[in-house]
C-alpha cells in the first residue's frame, strides 16, 4: 500500500461521523456570508441596474436621478474602475459593460444605505440603448457561426472508416438543456476596508484565491492587498466556482469608494437572470453498430452554449469530450467540440463540469438504439463495458475497469433486475393506463482537474502550546463535507481524537494560490495537503518523543492523543504533555502542507495523456412508474452501487452520492430551463427566473425506495487514505431514471420500437414520448394534441 | 407608532422601525436572529419558515409553520413566534434538531433551519399519531407518505434542499418520537393561542391596519379605495418581494371571527336535505383549516388540499385570498366551479351572493366592488358522488397548474344525470366547460360517449403556450383528463 492511501491504527478517517457543523446548521447558529450583516455598521447596500435587452449598446447612462433617491449614497460606474474593468480571467467580461450581452446584464450598481433605498435607486437610473441583434439559442449560434474560444477534437482510429464498415449506423441530434445550480444561498458577499488598510472580503466563493485576484486587479491593487474568508457556503454545486468573483469586486470597489463596508446579496431573481448555469448541449451524431450490438464507431460534433463570455466553457468541454465514451469502448471515434457565443448569462461549472453532457450523449444513443437491435438497455451498454488493458480516446488507460464489471453485477443482483423485469412486464399487461419502467446505466468518472497545474493544494496547521489543533487549508465548504474529512485527516495524521481539531475558515491570507475547489478534488488535494502539514509535525514531534521513550523516531506511534514507542516500557506520553515538551525544546509547532497529484501530464493541442490520476465507477438501477393520461411519473425506486475507495467519511458520501443522484434526476427529468426564443422585446430573457417557475426536485421527486451501497474493498492507491473523489459522479448515476422513463413511455407502444425524449424528460416530454409510441401502435389512439415534431427523429440506414 | 411587539423565543422583541410592508424575515434577521434564510422570497423554499402559535378549532394553540418571507412583520404584532433558534433555547438539540443533525439531514446547511421548524411544526401536531394508535386518528401512519411515527411528509412539501437529496431528511421525520410531558412547547398547546392584536400605525412606504372586527374593517374599505386587503399574504407577499408593489394601505383581515365560519348542514352531505343547504367556509379559514376541519367530507376539496401549494403555505393561505386574486390559474376556482359555489360578498352597504360562475369578469377581474371583500364561500349540497380533481403540473408537490380540471359528476342508471366541470389554466378566467358539460349529460356514461365529450373538452378555452406548458400539452390534457375519470370511474356495464 502507497504511503499516501495507508491508515495508521484507530484513524478518524472511515468512521462515520455527521458534518461538524450540523449541531450549528440545524440551530440556525452557523453563519454564512449574509448573516453577517448586522455585525457591520454603516453598511451599505448594493443593487443592480439590470437591462433588458439581449444585445444592445449602452448609449447613455443618468444616475443623477438615483442620487436624488433618499438613501442612495453612490452609483457604481465604469468610470469608478481604477484597475481593470473585468470580472473574469480571460478579459472578455467587463464588470461594468458598455456593450450589453445578455438579458439582465448589470450595467451598474447602485449604493444605499438600506437595501429599499438601493432598490429604489436602481429604478431610477435612466439608461438609452440601442438594439443590437441577438444570438439566443445554440441553433441559432450555428447559423451564424457565432463562436468563442478553442475547437478541440479528441479521435482514435478512423471515424469514417468505423461507420462504413459498421452493418447498422444511425445518426440524429440531440440537444440537452441547462441546469440552474439553485444553491438556496444566492451569491453573497460583503467587502469591508480594515484598520491596516486591508480589503478585506467576505464572499460565498469556491475559489477564494481567484476571487481575491478579481478583486484586486479591478482595485488595481496587489492580491497581497486583499484577502478573501469563506465562512461556508449555503451550496455552491460549481455555480461559485467563478461566477462569485464579480459581486465580491463590486463589494470591493464599493467599500473603498465610500470608505464603509459594501454588501452584494443577490436575490433569487438577480442570481438566475445573471450568474452562469449548466450549458446546454447540441450534438450532432453517427453511431455504427455490430449485429450484437457492439458499438463500433462514434462521431458528434458537439456545441456547448458558452453564453456571452467563456468563462469555464473551455474546460467544461475539454470534460465533455473526455467523457463521451463514459464506460464504453469505441475502437474508431472523433469527437469535435465547440463553444456557441451566445446572448446569454456566460455559461459555467456545475457538479460533473461537462461530463454528464458529454456522457449522456452516448447513453442516449444506446438507449434510442437498443429496441432496434433487438437487445435491452443493459445487454447492450454491458456489451460495450471497457476492457481491462484499453485505453480511452484521449490515450489514458481505463485502470480498475474490472471495478465495473463487479459493481454492475452487484447493483443488478441487489436490486433483483432479473425477477423485477418480469414483473415489470406483468404489471404492463396489467394496465393499460400506466406502466412501469426498469433501467440500469453505468459511470466512469475521471478524477482530477484536465489543467495539470491545477492539480495542488496548500494547508498551514498550527498545534499551540497547549496542544490544541487548528486546521487551515486551501478548500472551501459548500455543505459537500470538505471541512469534515479534512478534520479527520488531521486526526488521523496526528493521532488524536475527532473532538481535538478545529478548523478555521477559509482564507487567502492564510493558504495562497489555492485552486478553486471544485472537480470533486477538494478532499484528494486538500487532504493530501493537510496530512502532509499534520506529518511534518508529527515527525518532528517523533523526534522529542523518541528521546523521552527510548525508541527510534520511526518506532514513535500517535494512537488516540496518546504517544508511545513501539517496544518501550515508557509510560504514553499524553499528546498536550509532548507538545509543551516540543516548544521548549524549541520545535516548530506549525507547518505549511503541501500536495501536489503525481503522474498526470495532459497535451492540450493533441487532446492526448493521463489526465485524471484515477476514475471513479458506479451504476444504478431505477425503477419508475408513469401515468399514460399525462405522462407524471414517480421514481419507485433506486438503487445503487457506488465506488468511493475506501470512504473517508461514510455518512458524507453517502449523502454526496444520494445528493448527487437526486440533483442528476432533476436536471434529465423535471428541471426546465426556458429561455425566451422569440423576436419579441423580451427576446433572450430567461422565463424560469424563479423558484416558482423553475422546479427543483422536493420530495415528491425522491426515490421511494433509495439503496446505496459503497462498493468494498476499494482503497485507492493513489489519494489520500485511501478513498476516492465522490462530489460529482454520482450525478451522473441519475441517467438510469431517464433510461427507464423511456422504457416505460415504449411500454405503451409496440415492442422493439425506438423511443425519442427530450432531456429533460419533464411529465410533458414523457407524454409525447408515450404518445407517439401509443400512436405508432395504433394510430386511431393519437391524441387530440399530437405534436407534428416533438423532438428530432434520428434516422436509422442499414449498411447491409 | 405605538408599542408593537412580539414574543419571539420567548422573548419580547421591538417591531418599532417596521414599514408596512417589512417582512417578517428580514425584521427577524434585523434582529441578529439570522437562522431563518431568504431562499427565494416567494414561498418556494421554505428557507425562512418559523413557527406561530395560531388558534385550534378547540380554543387551544396550533404550532403552526409559516414562510416568513411572505407575511408583513407587522402581521405579528402580538403574537408568538418560534425560530431554530429558540427550539434549541435549552441549550439541549430539540428532538427533531438531534435527528436531522446526527442522520445526515444537513449538508450545507442553508435549509435546515426552515425544515427544521417545517419538522417540528408537525412533531407538535396533536393528531398526529404512532402506529398503533386507536382508528380515530386517521390510520395514515405507516404509509406511503406518513412515518411509522405518524409524521405526514407533507408537512415538508414546501421545504426544499438542494444538497441531500431528502432521504435523510425523511428518515428524519420518520424517527422523531412524541413530545415529552415537560415539553414547554408541547405544553402551550392547551392554553389559547394569542389573540389578533389591533394595529394601526403609518409608515414611510404606506399604512398598515388590522381592523378590531368587520364593521371597522368594511368602514375602512369604504373610504380608502387604494386599500389593499391582505389575508395569509401568499399572494400579496410574492408582489411585494418580487414585483416590488407597495401599497399606501394594508388591511390584515385573517383574523376576523366574521370571515372566520365554518357550517355544515344537519344531515349527511350526499343525500337531498328539505330546504337549501350549504356547507359555509369563511373566507379568512386557511386551506389547512379547512382541509382539518372539512376531515374529509367534501372529496372533491379533499383531494385539492395535498395538490394545493405546501404545508407552509396552506398554513397561511386562505380561501378568500384564493379567489381574491381571480387569477386564472387559481387551484380552488375549477373545484368550486364544479360544486357550484356561491360567494357572500360584503360591505358597509351590506352582503350579497354570487355565484362563483359570474363572479370573474376577465384576466384578474372580477365583479367585486372596491369596497366589498369576500364573506364567505357558500358550497351548495348534496354533492355529487363522482368528484375528481385533476391538476397537470411539472412537480408532484407544490407547483402552480398549467391545467387544472374539476369534475362533480352523476351517473343514474348508466346515463349522465348530473355535470360540472370547472377549468383552470386554459383560458382568462377560471372556466366552466359548459359545452363538454352537454356532451355528457343525458348520455350513456360509456367510452364512446366519454371519447367524444373527451374531443369536445379538448376544444374548450383558448390554451397558450408558456414555461409551464405548451398549448398543445394543455388541449392534450383536457381530453385525457376525462378518459382519465372515466377510466377510474367506469360504467356498470363496463367494469
Ligand atoms: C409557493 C406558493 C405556491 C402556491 N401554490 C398554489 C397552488 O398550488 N394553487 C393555488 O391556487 N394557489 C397557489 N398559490 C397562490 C396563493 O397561495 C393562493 O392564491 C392563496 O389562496 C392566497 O390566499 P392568501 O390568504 O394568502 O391571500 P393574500 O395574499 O392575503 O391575498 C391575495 C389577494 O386576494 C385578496 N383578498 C384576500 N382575502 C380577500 C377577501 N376575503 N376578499 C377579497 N379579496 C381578498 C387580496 O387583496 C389580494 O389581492 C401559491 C402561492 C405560493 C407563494
Ligand atoms: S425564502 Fe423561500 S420560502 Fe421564504
Ligand atoms: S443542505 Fe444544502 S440545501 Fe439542504
Amino acid at each position: 500500500m502507497s504511503q499516501l492511501s495507508e491508515r495508521p491504527e484507530k484513524p478518524a478517517v472511515g468512521v462515520k461521523v455527521p458534518h461538524e457543523s450540523a449541531d450549528l446548521h440545524v440551530t440556525g447558529a452557523a453563519l454564512y456570508t449574509d448573516d453577517l450583516v448586522s455585525r457591520f455598521p454603516q453598511l451599505l447596500h448594493a443593487y443592480p441596474v439590470q437591462a433588458e435587452h439581449a444585445h444592445a449598446r449602452v448609449t447613455s447612462l443618468r444616475t443623477e436621478p438615483a442620487l436624488k433617491v433618499p438613501g442612495v449614497v453612490r452609483v457604481l460606474t465604469a468610470d469608478d474602475v481604477p484597475g481593470v474593468n473585468d470580472s473574469g480571467i480571460h478579459h472578455d467580461e467587463p464588470l461594468f459593460p458598455t456593450e450589453v450581452m445578455y438579458y439582465g446584464h448589470a450595467v451598474c450598481w447602485v449604493l444605499g444605505d438600506t437595501l429599499e433605498a438601493a432598490r429604489l435607486g436602481a429604478k431610477a437610473v435612466e439608461v438609452d440603448y440601442e438594439s443590437l441583434p441577438s444570438v439566443v439559442t445554440i441553433p441559432d449560434a450555428i447559423a451564424t457561426d457565432s463562436y468563442q474560444g478553442e475547437q478541440p477534437t479528441v479521435a482514435r482510429g478512423d471515424a469514417a472508416a468505423g461507420l462504413a464498415r459498421s452493418t447498422h449506423v444511425f445518426s440524429g441530434t440531440f440537444e440537452s438543456s441547462g441546469q440552474e445550480h439553485f444553491y438556496i444561498e444566492t451569491q453573497a458577499s460583503i467587502a469591508q476596508v480594515d484598520e491596516s488598510g486591508q480589503v478585506f472580503i467576505h464572499s460565498s466563493t469556491q475559489h477564494p484565491t481567484e476571487t481575491q485576484e478579481v478583486a484586486a486587479h479591478v482595485l488595481g491593487r496587489s492580491s497581497s492587498e486583499v484577502t478573501v474568508q469563506c465562512l461556508r457556503m449555503g451550496g455552491g454545486f460549481g455555480g461559485k466556482e467563478s461566477q462569485a468573483n464579480g459581486y465580491a469586486a463590486i463589494a470591493a470597489l464599493g467599500a473603498t469608494l465610500t470608505g464603509r463596508p459594501v454588501r452584494v446579496r443577490l436575490n433569487r431573481n438577480q442570481d438566475i437572470t445573471m450568474t452562469g448555469k449548466r450549458p446546454d448541449f447540441h450534438s450532432v451524431w453517427e453511431a455504427g453498430f455490430d449485429d450484437d450490438g457492439h458499438l463500433l464507431a462514434l462521431r458528434v460534433t458537439m456545441t456547448v452554449d458558452g453564453g456571452w463570455s467563456l468563462d469555464l466553457c473551455q474546460p467544461v468541454l475539454s470534460r465533455a469530450l473526455c467523457h463521451v465514451d463514459n464506460a464504453y469502448w469505441i475502437p474508431d471515434i472523433e469527437v469535435h467540440g465547440r463553444i456557441a457565443k451566445t446572448n446569454r448569462t456566460s455559461h459555467t461549472a456545475f457538479r460533473g463540469f461537462g461530463g454528464p453532457q458529454g456522457m449522456l450523449v452516448t447513453e442516449n444513443i444506446l438507449g434510442e438504439v437498443a429496441p432496434l437491435l433487438g437487445l435491452t438497455g443493459e445487454e447492450i451498454r454491458h456489451r460495450n463495458f471497457y476492457q481491462p488493458g484499453q485505453l480511452t480516446p484521449f490515450g489514458q488507460p481505463v485502470r480498475q475497469i474490472e471495478r465495473l464489471e463487479k459493481i454492475w453485477t452487484q447493483v443488478l443482483d441487489e436490486g433483483r433486475y432479473v425477477a423485477r423485469r418480469l414483473e415489470v412486464e406483468a404489471f404492463n399487461r396489467a394496465h393499460p393506463h400506466t406502466k412501469r419502467g426498469l433501467a440500469a446505466t453505468p459511470v466512469k468518472f475521471g478524477i482530477s482537474f484536465n489543467l495539470t497545474a491545477f492539480n495542488q493544494a496548500g494547508a498551514l496547521v498550527l498545534v499551540y502550546k497547549d496542544g490544541s489543533v487548528l486546521v487551515n487549508h486551501g478548500g472551501t465548504e459548500m455543505g459537500q463535507g470538505l471541512h469534515t474529512k479534512m478534520l479527520q485527516v488531521a486526526a488521523t495524521a496526528l493521532g488524536l481524537p475527532l473532538s481535538s481539531v478545529r478548523l478555521a475558515p477559509t482564507r487567502t491570507d492564510k493558504v495562497p494560490n489555492t485552486s478553486a475547489t471544485s472537480a470533486s478534488t477538494g478532499a484528494d488535494l486538500n487532504g493530501g495537503a493537510v496530512k502532509n502539514a499534520c506529518e511534518q509535525i508529527r515527525e518532528r514531534l517523533a523526534t522529542v518523543a523518541s528521546g523521552v521513550l527510548g525508541v527510534p523516531p520511526n518506532d514513535v506511534r500517535f494512537v488516540d492523543g496518546q504517544v508511545h514507542g513501539l517496544g518501550s516500557s515508557h509510560e504514553p506520553l499524553q499528546w498536550a504533555d509532548l507538545v509543551k515538551t516540543a516548544y521548549f525544546h524549541r520545535v516548530q509547532l506549525s507547518a505549511a502542507g503541501y500536495y501536489r497529484t503525481e503522474g498526470l501530464h495532459w497535451d492540450n493541442a493533441r487532446f492526448q495523456g493521463e489526465p485524471f490520476k484515477y476514475f471513479a465507477y458506479g451504476a444504478a438501477l431505477a425503477e419508475v412508474e408513469v401515468d399514460g393520461f399525462t405522462g407524471a411519473y414517480r421514481t419507485r425506486r433506486v438503487d445503487i452501487v457506488h465506488d468511493a475507495g475506501d470512504s473517508m467519511s461514510p455518512l458524507v458520501d453517502l449523502g454526496q452520492i444520494e445528493g448527487g443522484f437526486v440533483q442528476g434526476a432533476g436536471w434529465l427529468t423535471l428541471e426546465d430551463q426556458r429561455w425566451d426564443a422569440s423576436n419579441g422585446p423580451t427576446r433572450g430573457r430567461l422565463t424560469t427566473q424563479a423558484a416558482s417557475t423553475y422546479k427543483l426536485p422536493s420530495f415528491s421527486e425522491m426515490p421511494e425506495e433509495f439503496n446505496v451501497t459503497m462498493f468494498a474493498n476499494a482503497t485507492e492507491e493513489g489519494a489520500v487514505y485511501g478513498s476516492k473523489a465522490v462530489g460529482e459522479p454520482p450525478l451522473m448515476l441519475a441517467i438510469c431514471v431517464r433510461e427507464a422513463l423511456r422504457n416505460a413511455a415504449g411500454a405503451f407502444g409496440a415492442e422493439g420500437a425506438t423511443v425519442h425524449l427530450g432531456a429533460p424528460a419533464t411529465a410533458e416530454a414523457v407524454f409525447w414520448a408515450l404518445d407517439t409510441a401509443r400512436a405508432q401502435a395504433a394510430p386511431d389512439k393519437a391524441s387530440v394534441g399530437a405534436p407534428t415534431s416533438a423532438v428530432p427523429q434520428p434516422v436509422m440506414a442499414s449498411n447491409r | 407608532m405605538s408599542s408593537l411587539q412580539a414574543t419571539v423565543n420567548g422573548q419580547e422583541a421591538s417591531l418599532s422601525g417596521v414599514s408596512a410592508h417589512t417582512t417578517m424575515l428580514d425584521w427577524l434577521r434585523d434582529q441578529g436572529l439570522t437562522g431563518a434564510k431568504e431562499g427565494c422570497a416567494e414561498g418556494e423554499c421554505g428557507a425562512c419558515a418559523v413557527l406561530v402559535a395560531r388558534p385550534d378549532a378547540d380554543g387551544g394553540t396550533t404550532w403552526t409553520s409559516i414562510n416568513a418571507c411572505l407575511i408583513p412583520a407587522a402581521c405579528v404584532d402580538g403574537q408568538e413566534v418560534v425560530t431554530s433558534e429558540g427550539l434549541s433555547a435549552t441549550g439541549r438539540l430539540h428532538p427533531v434538531q438531534e435527528e436531522m443533525a446526527t442522520r445526515g439531514g444537513s449538508q450545507c446547511g442553508y435549509c435546515t433551519p426552515g425544515f427544521v421548524c417545517s419538522m417540528a411544526a408537525e412533531f407538535y401536531r396533536s393528531d398526529r399519531c404512532p402506529a398503533g394508535s386507536p382508528p380515530a386518528c386517521g390510520g395514515h401512519e405507516g404509509d406511503a407518505e406518513h412515518g411509522p411515527n405518524g409524521f405526514d411528509i407533507h408537512a415538508l412539501s414546501g421545504n426544499l434542499c438542494r444538497c441531500t437529496g431528502y432521504r435523510p431528511i425523511r428518515d428524519a421525520a420518520y424517527a422523531v418520537g412524541q413530545a415529552s410531558e415537560d415539553d414547554p412547547m408541547a405544553k402551550r398547546r392547551s392554553a389559547p393561542a394569542p389573540a389578533a392584536a389591533a394595529t394601526r400605525f403609518s409608515g414611510p412606504d404606506g399604512d398598515f391596519v388590522r381592523p378590531a372586527d368587520l364593521a371597522e374593517a368594511l368602514t375602512v374599505l369604504g373610504e380608502r379605495p387604494d386599500a389593499t386587503l391582505v389575508a395569509g399574504s401568499t399572494d400579496w407577499g410574492v408582489d411585494v418581494n418580487i414585483k416590488g408593489v407597495r401599497s399606501p394601505l394594508v388591511v390584515a383581515i385573517d383574523r376576523l371571527s366574521e370571515l372566520r365560519t365554518f357550517e355544515l348542514p344537519t344531515g349527511p352531505l350526499d343525500t337531498p336535505q328539505a330546504g337549501t343547504q350549504y356547507i359555509e367556509l369563511g373566507a379568512a379559514l386557511t386551506l389547512s383549516e379547512i382541509e382539518r376541519r372539512l376531515a374529509g367530507r367534501v372529496p372533491l376539496l379533499e383531494q385539492l388540499f395535498p395538490q394545493f401549494a405546501s404545508r407552509l403555505i396552506r398554513n397561511g393561505a386562505t380561501i378568500g385570498g384564493n379567489l381574491g386574486t381571480s387569477s386564472p390559474i387559481g387551484d380552488m376556482p375549477p373545484v368550486l366551479l364544479a360544486l357550484n359555489a356561491v360567494l357572500v360578498l360584503a360591505s358597509a352597504r351590506g352582503e350579497r351572493e354570487v355565484p362563483l360562475v359570474d363572479y370573474f369578469t376577465g384576466y384578474r377581474q372580477s365583479v367585486r366592488a372596491a369596497d366589498e371583500l369576500i364573506k364567505a364561500v357558500r358550497i351548495p349540497t348534496p354533492l355529487a358522488p363522482i368528484t375528481a380533481f385533476h391538476k397537470i403540473a411539472k412537480r408532484r408537490f407544490d407547483d402552480i397548474s398549467s391545467v387544472a380540471v374539476g369534475y362533480a359528476v352523476d351517473v343514474q342508471d348508466g346515463v349522465v344525470s348530473r355535470a360540472a366541470i370547472g377549468l383552470g389554466g386554459i383560458a382568462a378566467t377560471p372556466i366552466r366547460a359548459r359545452e363538454t358539460e352537454s356532451a355528457l349529460i343525458g348520455r350513456p356514461w360509456t367510452a364512446a360517449t366519454v371519447q367524444h365529450a373527451a374531443n369536445v373538452l379538448g376544444g374548450e378555452g383558448t390554451p397558450m403556450d408558456d414555461h409551464r406548458a405548451s398549448a398543445r400539452y394543455r388541449t392534450a390534457m383536457l381530453e385525457q383528463s376525462l378518459l382519465k375519470l372515466h377510466a377510474e370511474n367506469p360504467s356498470l356495464q363496463e367494469v
